[in-house]
């Protein structure tokens, strides 16, 4: 698939029929769908849960800096546009206007 | 409705993610596939009530089962279909309606999505009208081309499940051609499995590997024609694959299905073992039986697997197959699954693949899933 490459200026919501919550019994945050599970590590679910659609990828970056309290941006900066590219490459995201 | 490997390798700590309540076994259809059991009569009588399965949902949900799939029979033939889908999304289940579509309506559609239904899955036999007959028993055609677009203009995803016979394997083309103008997200191309009534046909059924071939290549086709527009699932048919299905990602490991007396069952085949006794619902609580029960520990974990299977190094992939195939197939649960060339019983899988063939010339009728036909061997 051909993805342009993601700016600090996209915005970013979960795309149906996904549907993305915390899970007690799993103590993680999950995507569901269509008779499947994904099951999110803890950086992976902080970063879907702040792709609510109003969100600039800036934002979330340093959002995130912030609480993961990271002396260089940089690194959390590749993680994030790594991990929104995965996800929208898998369908669980699509951009807003 | 077990779909061999398709399952997330979710692991759940030992408790059940997947919960399948097959609400009712009746059925206005008459598939000569069907998987429910050839007494499925028997079961009318005693089906749960709806009060009993808010609660089978409400203790599952505890246990962490987080899909929920309301299958049957027929589900929609159960008047409190809305009511239970309400009370599954209220506490917190992706919600999953398996339908032929037969007894669906749009007012009926239109109060599932408002009960917060999330997915129907539509059963689908051909886009030949005379195929689609000759497979369900009774004629629907038109009925269910109707119900499809419904669904559609309501905006529910969906998956369009087609069980694969030797009738319909020459449309595979004119089937996905049908899903990608249908708008549907996911066509499953799901290769029979043969139990119960599928089993009793499996001769008439079964496909020849040149058919599976053709139908594969045409499956790679679409995939890269329609890219993302359609997600396409082919089933791999464990009889001419020589590899067995990880079924049920195991016995007893994330999966629970509670039969319409409340029966309590790793799959919905395990009925096949008739000398066994299910836990009811009626008479346990869900903790206890899924830890407890001897019916799921029975094959939980790789303990009791026999050679091959316990020094194979696929056993963490495949679970050693099927449960219910090997009984069925072997006449004890306790075999590898027959369909991996491993296997010593291998050869009971290449004859029938080769009987099925020989039946071809005869080309006898297919036994239609009827009440007077519900005699088990």
């Amino acid at each position: 698939m051909s993805a342009h490459a993601i700016t600090p200026h996209d915005r970013f919501e979960i795309r149906p029929p996904f549907l993305f919550r915390w899970e007690d019994s799993q103590q993680a945050h999950v995507l569901l769908y269509p008779e499947g599970i994904v099951k999110l590590n803890e950086t992976g679910g902080d970063i879907l849960q702040l792709c609510d659609g109003k969100n600039t990828v800036g934002q979330i970056i340093k959002q995130l800096s912030q609480r993961y309290c990271a002396a260089d941006e940089t690194t959390i900066s590749n993680g994030v546009l790594n991990f929104l590219e995965v996800s929208h490459g898998k369908g669980w995201i699509r951009t807003t206007a | 409705m077990a779909k061999a490997g398709s399952e997330p390798r979710l692991d759940g700590g030992g408790n059940p993610v997947w919960l399948l309540l097959e609400l009712t076994y009746q059925c206005p259809l008459q598939c000569a596939f069907c998987s429910n059991p050839r007494q499925f009569a028997d079961y009318r009588q005693n089906e749960l009530s709806t009060a009993e399965w808010i609660d089978a949902m409400s203790q599952a949900r505890a246990l962490g089962a987080m899909q929920i799939g309301f299958s049957g029979g027929e589900p929609t033939l159960r008047k409190d279909l809305e009511i239970l889908v309400a009370e599954a999304d209220r506490l917190g289940y992706y919600t999953n309606l398996i339908t032929s579509g037969i007894g669906l309506t749009e007012a009926r559609l239109h109060a599932l999505k408002d009960a917060g239904l999330r997915h129907i899955q539509l059963g689908f036999q051909s886009t030949d009208r005379d195929v689609a007959r000759q497979l369900a028993g009774v004629d629907c055609w038109e009925r269910k081309l109707a119900i499809a677009r419904s669904i559609k203009a309501l905006d529910f995803p969906m998956v369009l499940n087609v069980p694969i016979t030797r009738q319909n394997i020459g449309q595979v083309p004119d089937i996905i051609d049908f899903a990608a103008e249908l708008g549907v997200e996911y066509l499953e191309l799901a290769n029979v499995q043969y139990y119960n009534w599928a089993l009793l046909n499996r001769d008439q059924l079964m496909p020849t590997r040149e058919e599976l071939e053709r139908a594969e290549a045409a499956v790679r086709e679409a995939r890269i024609r329609l890219g993302d527009r359609l997600t396409l699932f082919f089933v791999i048919p464990d009889y001419h694959e020589g590899r067995p299905k990880a079924c049920m990602n195991g016995w007893g490991a994330i999966h629970l299905t509670i039969a319409p007396n409340g029966d309590v069952l790793p799959c919905s085949q395990a009925t096949n073992f008739k000398h066994l006794e299910f836990p009811n619902l009626r008479r346990q609580r869900l903790e206890a039986i899924w830890h407890d029960s001897p019916v799921f520990k029975l094959y939980r974990g790789d303990a009791w697997m026999p050679e091959p299977c316990r020094s194979c190094s696929e056993k963490e992939t495949d679970f050693g197959g099927c449960r219910c195939q090997a009984l069925l197939l072997t006449g004890s649960g306790h075999e590898a699954d027959p369909a991996c060339s491993k296997s010593p019983h291998h050869a009971l899988v290449r004859q029938a693949v080769q009987q099925a063939q020989r039946a071809r010339l005869v080309d006898a009728p297919l036994i239609p899933r009827h009440a007077s036909q519900g005699i088990g061997p």
